[in-house]
């Protein structure tokens, strides 16, 4: 029992970086997401098409391949091309890969929440005079945002478990404290089945307070 | 001079002709009621007026100056609309709804947008509902804070698209008395409306819509009352029971 209440508490250890990691990439992934929408829904064909080429791209590679030629590809082509560049903590293009990764995600959540806007709120805002980017602000995306809030939330315990695979490369997350202990006491069970809760005590209130607030929204507009 | 000056106004939809070509104009405290049946092209020409539709080949002037692209935000803040869905920004509470657009569009300062939307509010017996959210509220009154909100823009002419077409039946009477008193204050106003009692008492001119034509047009008594078309004829016996 000692050993598995190590194997947690080892594990634990990680909670910040893992946090922190996804906090920063769901926050930057949704603003990126949100341009990558707008972007979609835009009349311009070049934004359009830069918009709907990155997201295929990225939905279409897995995120450790990702991360792997972010943290190392990247700054190995820059280096064989003569600049002088090494990330300082491999923190960073883990935090962007997730971020960008998430991004993606988050364009087509934005998009669906965007559309579920009633049309007639873009006429109304529209017949007062208002031009359509503030209508967008002060009507259409105080309402979609409403509407994705729970999808949202969703993708943040998403990215929580999928910041697992930056263990690859290098980070110190919840996974990679796990590893680590596994590789110097050979406790592989308990070492990961405190990884294993690790990730449970933060994903599960998280999914509770989601549905929570998705039943209070259903009441609400019955 | 005319405040709204319409000229052969077109409009399709793909390969759907809904307007043929519209000849209108609404002078200063004119109502002008548009009646006709569904498909007829009467919501569409309101709609083209302030430009939520673009219209495909015509012009339209208000106040003289042609409506474009390019002038159409300015041009807007002297039109208000009046929905069918009423369209109240559900995010907001009343106060908000009738202040969001007089603060961001007019500039207008926030105490005074407030003052006003109160004294609106109050104008539609409403006055007790201004921090409540539109969803607490019954049709009747969603329409009803619809109209002062478009009021709030101090709009030169107000434009109604059905609005009471939504509405229970018991609620349709407390909408058309704010209009009522609006076209009494001589507010000008364009009402697109299956209502031909309201028609008849409030307007100036009703115009009888088919086919995206205006097939007849003139005083209330004349067209509703006496049409010399049969189409209006038709029409009207189907409406009036």
């Amino acid at each position: 029992m000692e050993l598995y209440l190590k194997g947690f508490l080892i594990a634990c250890k990680g909670i910040p970086a893992t946090v922190g990691v996804s906090l920063f990439a769901i926050i930057l992934g949704a603003a990126l997401g949100l341009l990558l929408a707008l972007a979609r829904q835009s009349r311009s064909k070049l934004l359009k098409g830069v918009s709907s080429v990155y997201v295929d791209i990225v939905r279409g590679t897995p995120m450790v391949v990702q991360a792997l030629i972010m943290a190392y590809g990247v700054p190995q082509l820059l280096q064989s091309n003569g600049v002088p560049f090494k990330w300082p903590e491999l923190v960073i293009p883990a935090m962007l890969v997730c971020a960008l990764n998430s991004s993606a995600y988050m364009a087509e959540v934005v998009r669906s929440g965007l559309q579920a806007v009633d049309k007639g709120q873009m006429e109304a805002a529209r017949s007062l005079g208002m031009p359509k980017k503030m209508a967008m602000k002060l009507i259409i995306i105080p309402q979609a945002i409403r509407i994705i809030l729970p999808a949202f939330c969703n993708e943040f315990v998403t990215l929580i478990k999928e910041t697992s695979v930056l263990s690859f490369v290098g980070v110190i997350e919840i996974t990679r404290r796990g590893a680590l202990w596994n590789s110097q006491s050979f406790e592989t069970f308990p070492a990961y089945i405190g990884v294993a809760i690790a990730y449970m005590i933060l994903t599960i209130p998280l999914t509770k307070i989601i549905g929570r607030y998705e039943k209070k929204r259903a009441s609400k507009e019955a | 001079m005319a405040m709204i000056e319409i000229k052969d106004l077109k409009k399709s939809f793909g390969s759907n002709e809904v307007l043929k070509g519209i000849d209108q104009s609404v002078e200063q405290h004119e109502v002008l009621c548009i009646i006709g049946p569904s498909g007829s092209g009467k919501s569409t020409m309101l709609r083209c007026i302030n430009h939520l539709e673009e219209p495909s080949s015509g012009e339209i002037y208000i106040d003289g100056e042609l409506v474009t692209e390019e002038n159409i935000d300015r041009v807007r803040t002297k039109m208000g609309m009046v929905f069918q869905q009423f369209n109240l920004f559900p995010h907001m509470s009343v106060l908000d709804n009738l202040t969001c657009a007089p603060i961001n569009v007019k500039g207008v300062s926030k105490a005074e947008a407030e003052e006003k939307a109160k004294a609106l509010l109050e104008r539609v017996g409403l006055a007790e509902k201004v921090n409540e959210f539109p969803r607490s509220l019954s049709g009747g009154q969603q329409q009803r804070v619809a109209i002062a909100r478009a009021l709030a823009m101090d709009p030169e002419i107000m434009l109604f698209d059905e609005p009471t077409s939504a509405l229970d039946p018991e609620m349709v009477g407390e909408v058309l008395d704010v209009m009522k008193s609006l076209a009494r204050e001589g507010m000008a106003m364009i009402v697109v409306t299956h209502e031909m009692g309201f028609a008849k008492e409030v307007a100036d001119k009703v115009i009888f819509m088919d086919g995206g034509y205006i097939v007849e047009q003139g005083a209330p008594q004349d067209v509703i009352g006496n049409p010399q078309e049969a189409r209006t004829q038709d029409f009207l016996s189907k409406v009036l029971i």
